[in-house]
C-alpha cells in the first residue's frame, strides 16, 4: 500500500538529486555558457547565404551574375547587377551583388536554383549589429568565401560539389576535344553549342574556362 | 564571553539609546529597531532572490545566474538597478490612488509582523501580551492590499488573480491559524517570547523540547507551514499569479519599482510565516540539542529561518501548481478537518504528560500517530482518490 504523501517525497528527492548531482557531476549541466564555450555547428546548419570563389575573391568568384537567384528569391532581398566592360558589353561577373540580411528568410531557394554552385549557405550567425543600414546589407566582397571555408563548414556537400564540378570540367573538355580536333575554324560554335546545354542540367562550366570562353561568345550567358 | 556576543546588538541598542535625553529614548529605540529590521531583512530579501534563482537553477541541471560578479554574487544589484530604471507605467484606467497605495500596503504590515518576532534572547523589538494575535491580525491586511492591486489596475486578469489571491489566503487563513491554536493551548499563551519559553529545557538532556519533536507539534508544523506556503502566495499554491493562466494575476499592471515592492511583500510575507513557525514550533531562538548554547541565539533563529527558506525554494522547484478547485478541496476538506484532530492530539499530549510507567513515551507517541494518521489516511484516500483505505487503483496509468 503506497502512503499519501510519498509522491511530493518522491519528488523532493529527485530534484535534491539534481540539486546535489549538478555540483558534482558536470555530465547533468548541459548549458554551454556562449559566449565563452561554443558548440561546433552541425553540418547541416545555415544561416545566410554566401557567394563561394575559387582561389581569388573577385576573379575567382563562381557567380556569373545570371540572376536567377535574384528572381527566384521569395522575399526579394538579392539585388544583383551584371558587370560590363568598357564597351558596354556584359561580363559574367556581378559588379554588384547586395543581400539583405534584415530580409532574407534562409530558405535556401537561391542555393538550389543557382546552376554554377556559387551561391551556398553560411553559417555564421553572429550578425547582430547597432547599424542596421550599413552591416545588414551584405556587399559582394562580404558575401565572398572561399571554397576551402565551404569545405570547413558543409563538409560532406562542399566534396559533392567538388566532385561534380570536376566531372562536368571532364566531361566538357572530352566534348571539347573532339569538337576541336574535326574543323580548325568552327571553334565558337563549339563553345556555344556547349553553353545552351549548361543550365538545362544543373551542369556548369568551372571558374577555370569561364575566363577562356567569355570573349569568344559573349552573349550566350545572358541569354542562358 | 558568549553572553556578551549573544547579547551584542542588544547591548549596543542600549549604550546608543542612553546617549540620547530621557524624553528621546523611546522613539530612538523604536527607530532603531525599525531600521535593523528593514535593514536585515531587506539584506534577507537580496540573499534569498539569489539563491532561489540559484537553487532552482540546480534543481533543474542549470547553472543559474553567474554573470555578473563572481558567481553572479551581483545579480540581486543588477536586479534591483533594473526594477528602479525601468517605466512606472500607471494604466488610463485604473485608481490612480489605490493603485499607488497598494504596493506599500504590501510591504507595510509584512514589516510590522517581523516587530513581534523574537529574532535572540531579548531581541524582540516589540514584545506584545498578544503577538501571535497581532501578528495574525496585521498579517491579514496582505489579502486587502492584494486585492487593492487587482481592483485599481482595472483589468480583467489583476481581478481574477486578485480574486483568487483573497479565495485562497482566507481558505488557508483557518488552518493557519487552527494549527497555531494546539500550540498556544499547550503553551497556554498568546505572547511569542512565552511560547519560546514554553520550549526550554531538553527531552533526556539532550534534545531540546520544541514543539515540534512531539506528534501533534510534528502534524501541525507541516499543517502549518504548507498553510503558510498557500498565505504567502508561493507554488505549488501560486495560484493568483498563475503566469501561464491570469499572467501575474494581480501584478500584471504593475512595473518598475512598484513590481519590486510587491515581490519584496511576497518575500517578507515568507519569511514572515517562517519565522512565526519557526517561533512556534522549532523554539525560536533556542539551540536543537544540549551544550550548543554559546552559540548567539539569533544565529540559532537566523540559521533556522534560511533553512525554511531552502525547503520553500525546494518545494517550489519540486511540485507543479495546483487546480483552483484542488486547492479549495484541500483547504476545506484535507487541511482543515486534520487541524482540528490536531488539536485533539495536542491535548492528548498535555494529558498523558503524567504517564510514568515503563515505556510511557513510546506508548505516548504511539497515541498521537494513531490519533493523527488514522484520519490522515482516511482524509487523503476518500476525498483525493474517491477510494476507501486500500491500494490505489488507476484508470489510465499504470
Amino acid at each position: 500500500m503506497n502512503l499519501p504523501g510519498t509522491g511530493i517525497i518522491k519528488g523532493m528527492v529527485e530534484t535534491a538529486r539534481n540539486f546535489v548531482g549538478s555540483y558534482h557531476d558536470p555530465e547533468r549541466l548541459t548549458t554551454i555558457e556562449y559566449p565563452e564555450e561554443r558548440l561546433t555547428q552541425p553540418e547541416n546548419a545555415r544561416s545566410f547565404p554566401m557567394l563561394i570563389f575559387d582561389d581569388d575573391p573577385v576573379k575567382g568568384l563562381r557567380c556569373v551574375a545570371c540572376k536567377i537567384c535574384e528572381k527566384e528569391c521569395p522575399p526579394q532581398c538579392i539585388y544583383i547587377v551584371q558587370d560590363r566592360d568598357e564597351r558596354g558589353k556584359p561580363r559574367k561577373f556581378p559588379r554588384i551583388f547586395d543581400l539583405d540580411i534584415s530580409v532574407c528568410m534562409s530558405c535556401q531557394i537561391c542555393v538550389e536554383v543557382c546552376p554554377f554552385d556559387s551561391i551556398k549557405m553560411n553559417t555564421e550567425f553572429e550578425l547582430s549589429t547597432d547599424d542596421r543600414f550599413g552591416r545588414l546589407l551584405l556587399h559582394r566582397d562580404d558575401l565572398a568565401k572561399s571554397n576551402e571555408y565551404y569545405h570547413q563548414i558543409h563538409a560532406t556537400e562542399a566534396a559533392e560539389v567538388d566532385a561534380r564540378l570536376a566531372d562536368e570540367k571532364a566531361k566538357a573538355e572530352a566534348k571539347a576535344k573532339p569538337a576541336a580536333a574535326k574543323p580548325a575554324s568552327p571553334v565558337p560554335t563549339a563553345a556555344k553549342a556547349a553553353a545552351p546545354a549548361q543550365p538545362a542540367a544543373p551542369v556548369k562550366s568551372p571558374a577555370a574556362d569561364k575566363p577562356a570562353a567569355k570573349p569568344a561568345s559573349p552573349a550566350e550567358p545572358a541569354a542562358a | 564571553m558568549s553572553t556578551a556576543l549573544d547579547q551584542l546588538f542588544v547591548n549596543l541598542k542600549h549604550w546608543v539609546v542612553s546617549r540620547f535625553p530621557a524624553d528621546w529614548q523611546l522613539p530612538v529605540g523604536m527607530l532603531i529597531s525599525a531600521g535593523a529590521i528593514i535593514v536585515v531583512f531587506a539584506s534577507l530579501f537580496a540573499i534569498t532572490v539569489l539563491a532561489e534563482r540559484k537553487g532552482l537553477g540546480r534543481i533543474q541541471n542549470r547553472p543559474g545566474p553567474n554573470r555578473v560578479g563572481p558567481f553572479g554574487l551581483l545579480q540581486p544589484l543588477a536586479d534591483f538597478l533594473k526594477m528602479l530604471t525601468k517605466e512606472n507605467i500607471i494604466p488610463q484606467a485604473a485608481d490612480g490612488l489605490i493603485y499607488f497605495l497598494a504596493p506599500t500596503l504590501v510591504i507595510l504590515p509584512t514589516l510590522l509582523s517581523f516587530s513581534v518576532l523574537p529574532m535572540g534572547r531579548n531581541m524582540t523589538a516589540v514584545d506584545v501580551d498578544a503577538g501571535l494575535l497581532f501578528f495574525f491580525a496585521v498579517g491579514a491586511s496582505v489579502e486587502l492590499a492584494v486585492f487593492m492591486a487587482g481592483w485599481a489596475s482595472r483589468n480583467k486578469f489583476a481581478l481574477l488573480g486578485a480574486m483568487r489571491a483573497i479565495a485562497q489566503m482566507i481558505c488557508y487563513e483557518l488552518p493557519l491559524i487552527l494549527s497555531t491554536v494546539a500550540v498556544v493551548m499547550v503553551a497556554g499563551s498568546l505572547s511569542l517570547s512565552g511560547i519560546v519559553d514554553h520550549q526550554a529545557g531538553y527531552y533526556g538532556g539532550w534534545l531540546a523540547r520544541w514543539h515540534v519533536f512531539t506528534p501533534w507539534g510534528l502534524a501541525g508544523f507541516l499543517l502549518f507551514m504548507t498553510a503558510a506556503t498557500a498565505e504567502s502566495n508561493r507554488a505549488p499554491f501560486d495560484l493568483p499569479e498563475g503566469e501561464s493562466e491570469i499572467i501575474a494575476g494581480h501584478l500584471i499592471e504593475y512595473s518598475g519599482f512598484k513590481y519590486a515592492l510587491f515581490f519584496m511583500g511576497e518575500y517578507f510575507g515568507m519569511m514572515a510565516v517562517s519565522g512565526l513557525g519557526i517561533t512556534l514550533f522549532l523554539g525560536g531562538w533556542r539551540p536543537p540539542f544540549a551544550g550548543l548554547e554559546w552559540v548567539p541565539t539569533y544565529l540559532w533563529f537566523f540559521g533556522k529561518l534560511g533553512v525554511c527558506i531552502a525547503v520553500f525554494i525546494w518545494v517550489r522547484g519540486t511540485l507543479p501548481r495546483l487546480r483552483a478547485d484542488q486547492l479549495m478541496n484541500f483547504a476545506w476538506k484535507f487541511m482543515l478537518p486534520l487541524t482540528l484532530i490536531n488539536l485533539l492530539g495536542a491535548a492528548a499530549w498535555h494529558y498523558t504528560a503524567d504517564w510514568s510507567f515503563l515505556g510511557a513515551t513510546p506508548a505516548r507517541w504511539l497515541l498521537g500517530a494513531t490519533l493523527l494518521g488514522a484520519p490522515y489516511l482516511a482524509l487523503s484516500r476518500r476525498l483525493f482518490g474517491g477510494h476507501g483505505i486500500g491500494p490505489r487503483t488507476y484508470r489510465f496509468a499504470t
